[in-house]
């Protein structure tokens, strides 16, 4: 692993695969009546959030503390930032304090490799704008791998605002550095300008693709998008690209269904289809914690990526 | 020593060159017959005692112990692993990764644990699996068993069962695998 994890493009399959792995021990960490380890004792992880966010915060914090790492939080509406400091000026302040690694969220794509440039620690992606969401496709691959086995070979479909989701890029990304087949089905208006050299399969009807699929994952559809007029209504989303009832009894008996939250039940999911046994959503969030130890493990704890 | 330990023990990346055998197959077979032996005769029989291998040499001994066990009083001792890089106190100096998930079958609680590794050293290893341990309920006791002693030790740890007891010098390197123990060293290859 290199010294950051800024996209999953750094980590390759092998990476990724190494991530999962590693992963495992952790989740055997947290069954233990004591689920804390003693390995990143004396390191200290600061999440910088210039982005509203509860469970990645949470659970980069959570990962942190159960490593023995000591935790800063960084919330925007109570800093210096209000006074107007710069990133450039936080980031070097917070890094004179002598943290070992920041995990960044900001509104803007690019931010934690600008952060990343300006900092002598460890810098965490935990979303940047439509850029890439590393960590959560870390943790979707974790549990694609804990219920169906594997991600290889699987068919993978991301159903949503692909154009706007920082989800939808670092899970395509994944899945398909695996090995898996992705379809996304969206609306045209929902889809990036252009789609060249995605190694990914188009289709604007979910009714088709729900029979053949393993995974289907559900972006959320922020409420934004119908004042920008991409879309009609919220209503008219669910009608064509929400997973109704009716339409969750198209797929396979087998197959599993996952949202990176927070959803909006009743638009991109109807609210008995999240609580269905084939809903994941809730292990998502479960393995995140693991996930993310696994992440802050490589770079911070294991001198083997000292060595890279 | 393990495969794991050759490679991260400086200087890195070398390769193992036996020099001497030390031990042969049947000679192993004998010690672990023994060890097992002086568990019964130690604990008063087999009673709350669980086996905890050490990743990765022990956890194939810690498996050949409890047969042992089985054989000898007909007792099924139960039988886990644990892998002790999260507990390492030279995390970030060197390469530590876990080589397996760790298995600890039962709550450790009021319980004996054998600890099994093949190779005592520094101790190192033991000082972190025995705060490992600890996360998995308060045992009532803990007792070490090794196939080899090969001195050098960085901490206050003895073993209470041995296999054998093997001076060494401290860049050698101790290899145990079932067909027996040798001692060699690490060559660098250019």
């Amino acid at each position: 692993m290199s010294r950051h994890l800024l996209s999953i493009d750094d980590l390759g399959a092998e990476g990724i695969e190494e991530v999962l792995k590693l992963a495992d021990s952790f989740v055997e960490v947290s069954h233990r009546d004591i689920a804390r380890v003693p390995a990143l004792r004396g390191k200290t992880v600061v999440s910088l959030f210039y982005e509203d966010s509860t469970r990645t915060r949470l659970s980069f914090e959570t990962a942190a503390r159960r490593l023995s790492a000591d935790t800063m939080t960084f919330s925007v509406s109570t800093s210096s930032v209000k006074k107007g400091e710069s990133l450039r000026d936080t980031v070097q302040t917070i890094d004179a304090m002598g943290v070992d690694a920041i995990v960044v969220r900001h509104r803007s794509a690019g931010v934690p490799h600008q952060v990343a440039h300006w900092s002598t620690s460890a810098v965490i992606n935990a979303g940047d704008g439509w850029h890439e969401h590393p960590t959560q496709a870390l943790l979707d691959c974790y549990t694609i791998r804990q219920r169906l086995g594997g991600v290889a070979g699987k068919h993978i479909a991301i159903v949503g605002d692909i154009k706007h989701s920082r989800v939808a890029r670092s899970n395509i990304l994944a899945f398909t550095a695996l090995g898996a087949d992705v379809t996304i089905v969206a609306p045209p208006t929902l889809l990036p300008p252009s789609l060249a050299g995605w190694p990914v399969t188009v289709s604007h009807d979910l009714d088709a693709v729900l029979p053949k699929v393993d995974v289907v994952y559900l972006l959320r559809l922020q409420n934004e998008r119908m004042t920008e007029a991409l879309l009609p209504s919220a209503r008219e989303y669910t009608a064509r690209y929400g997973l109704t009832r009716a339409r969750a009894a198209l797929l396979a008996d087998d197959a599993i269904v996952m949202h990176p939250g927070p959803m909006n039940r009743g638009v991109e999911i109807a609210a008995e289809v999240a609580d269905l046994p084939s809903s994941v959503i809730t292990q998502q969030v479960a393995n995140g914690v693991a996930v993310r130890q696994a992440v802050l493990f490589l770079l911070l704890g294991s001198g083997a990526s000292r060595a890279a | 020593m393990a495969e794991r330990e050759r490679s991260l023990a400086p200087p890195h990346g070398g390769v193992f060159v036996p020099r001497a055998q030390v031990m042969d197959g049947e000679d192993l077979r004998r010690a672990i017959t023994r060890i097992a032996h002086e568990i019964v005769e130690r604990n008063h029989g087999l009673d709350g005692v669980v086996i905890v291998g050490l990743q990765t040499g022990g956890v194939p001994l810690g498996e050949r112990l409890a047969e042992e066990l089985l054989r000898i009083e007909g007792v099924e001792v139960p039988t886990g692993s644990i892998d002790v890089a999260f507990y390492r106190d030279d995390i970030g100096l060197r390469p530590v990764l876990p080589e397996a998930v760790t298995d600890v079958p039962v709550d450790l609680a009021g319980r004996t644990v054998i600890l099994v590794d093949d190779v005592l050293f520094t101790g190192r290893t033991v000082r972190a699996a025995l705060n490992a341990l600890a996360d998995y309920g308060r045992a009532r006791a803990v007792q070490l068993a090794v196939m080899i002693d090969r001195g050098h030790r960085e901490l206050p740890i003895r073993p209470d069962f041995v296999g054998k007891n093997l001076p060494t010098r401290r860049d050698e390197m101790v290899d145990v695998t079932p067909e027996g123990v040798t001692l060699g060293d690490i060559v660098v290859t250019p």
